[in-house]
């Protein structure tokens, strides 16, 4: 089964680029990516630019195109990340998920994927 | 023959008493605790008519189980010539194997409860719904019971139970008892579902005299399960005891006009002494084996009150000590009152 793994995390807390604890960062997430990829549970990963980069488009008030400088809603907690991640059940996604290093400052809501039936 | 309405009592007393049993070992046959679930209502409802008509079967647990599965085979048939669904296929093949290697012969039914329970305490659910589905998944109470005890609606109560078995199903919650490595965390987990249960049965807010005592009846049926499938866990153990010295007291602990008595006035020859003594003979296998925990240290606190004549009897010094130690493994504003 398929498991989005969607990291969020305080855009500003965790380490910061620039920092020593930065580069001990993206070794860890350099790890992670590789244990999966290992392991053959890696289907697709990436880090998303900050929610400054961040466009918001809908048309839910009556159709009417709307264009937004920002993210979907203003939380504290912004996404970060994915991950996809093929497991054989959701306790297996859920031991992938908690090694994410976002995980130790942030939260990684894992949640699994449509299966469509042909 | 008993009349009818004995007999549905006797049948009623007997699904309720089996249902946890059946059911795990149906999920383990059909792959779904909802089909499960629905298949295993129908099967009971086509007894209440059949055993009617022809009286209780031999072995009525078989029964239930063969026809809960030819009503899955039915169903799985159904949905299968619709949609080509290869999981339900195998399964489908699977449950036809069992169902004519059964034949007329009455197989043992493999005891699944275990991985039942945890799956009902599975941390992917919240706290009431994990409660809720295992008092309906392996204590067979029904919907409206649990729902009486929450205070729920029961139509409240059943959306909850469909959208956990829905979450399982969904989010691919696996059946089974967890790796070592996750046991004692999970083990504790499924402890404190079966605790929140007897407490609820101790609660004013969970409705009316006959739903509590049931309800702490049901937790401590729930705990020897796991302590006969779980032996070596001495936490489980630990509980039970617990469970079995505080309900001991049961029919001391109000007077007459409904007012609390504490323990230090309680009639202790009213005390349930064949619980007292399955509790302290637990303890007495239990605590040797040196890994104790709050359980065992609160049983033990209780065993010393049971195991005296009157309150001024009591071994206070050892008390004392107990709570010492629970206080190191768990303090709390309780332990340090002592």
């Amino acid at each position: 089964m398929q498991y989005m793994c969607l990291i969020y995390s305080v855009e500003n807390q965790g380490p910061q680029p620039g920092s020593e604890a930065f580069g001990e960062y993206i070794q860890a997430y350099q790890a992670f990516t590789k244990l999966c990829l290992d392991n053959g549970v890696m289907k697709s990963g990436d880090a998303l630019q900050p929610v400054s980069t961040a466009t918001t488009v809908t048309l839910e008030n009556n159709g009417k195109l709307e264009v937004t400088d920002g993210p979907f809603a203003e939380t504290k907690e912004q996404l970060g990340g994915y991950y996809l991640l093929d497991c054989k059940d959701l306790d297996e996604a859920l031991d992938y998920a908690a090694k994410i290093p976002t995980a130790q400052h942030g939260r990684v809501e894992v949640r699994p994927v449509v299966v469509w039936d042909n | 023959m008993l009349p009818p309405f004995q007999l549905d009592q006797a049948i009623n007393r007997l699904v309720r008493e089996e249902w946890g049993r059946i059911l795990a070992s149906l999920i383990k046959s059909v792959g779904s605790m909802q089909l499960a679930e629905d298949v295993l209502q129908d099967a009971v409802e086509a007894a209440l008519v059949q055993w009617n008509e022809q009286g209780i079967p031999e072995s009525p647990t078989a029964w239930l189980l063969k026809t809960a599965r030819n009503k899955a085979i039915d169903h799985l048939r159904r949905r299968t010539r619709f949609k080509q669904l290869q999981p339900e296929l195998s399964y489908l093949l699977d449950l036809q194997g069992q169902v004519e290697a059964d034949g007329d012969e009455l197989s043992e039914i493999p005891d699944k409860r275990l991985e039942l329970l945890f799956t009902c305490a599975h941390p992917a659910l919240d706290q009431k719904t994990r409660v809720a589905l295992t008092l309906r998944a392996v204590g067979g109470l029904s919907t409206e019971e649990i729902a009486r005890a929450f205070l729920d609606k029961p139509s409240a109560m059943a959306q909850r139970l469909v959208r956990a078995r829905h979450k399982l199903a969904a989010a691919g919650i696996a059946y089974e008892v967890p790796s070592v490595e996750k046991l004692p965390d999970r083990v504790s987990g499924v402890l404190a579902v079966i605790y929140f249960i007897f407490n609820e049965g101790y609660s004013a807010t969970s409705g009316e005299q006959l739903t509590r005592h049931s309800l702490s009846d049901e937790a401590i049926r729930l705990a020897r399960v796991l302590n006969s499938l779980m032996p070596e866990h001495t936490e489980t153990a630990g509980l039970l005891a617990l469970m079995l010295l505080h309900d001991s007291r049961r029919g001391t602990r109000q007077n007459a006009v409904g007012g609390v008595v504490p323990l230090e006035h309680q009639d202790r020859a009213r005390w349930n002494h064949h619980m007292i003594d399955e509790g302290i003979t637990l303890l007495k296998v239990t605590l040797p084996k040196a890994q104790v925990g709050p359980y065992q240290l609160q049983a033990a606190i209780s065993a010393v009150h049971a195991e005296a004549s009157t309150w001024q009897m009591t071994d206070w010094m050892q008390i004392a000590a107990l709570y010492e130690v629970l206080h190191q493994i768990q303090p709390s504003p309780f332990t340090l009152g002592e």
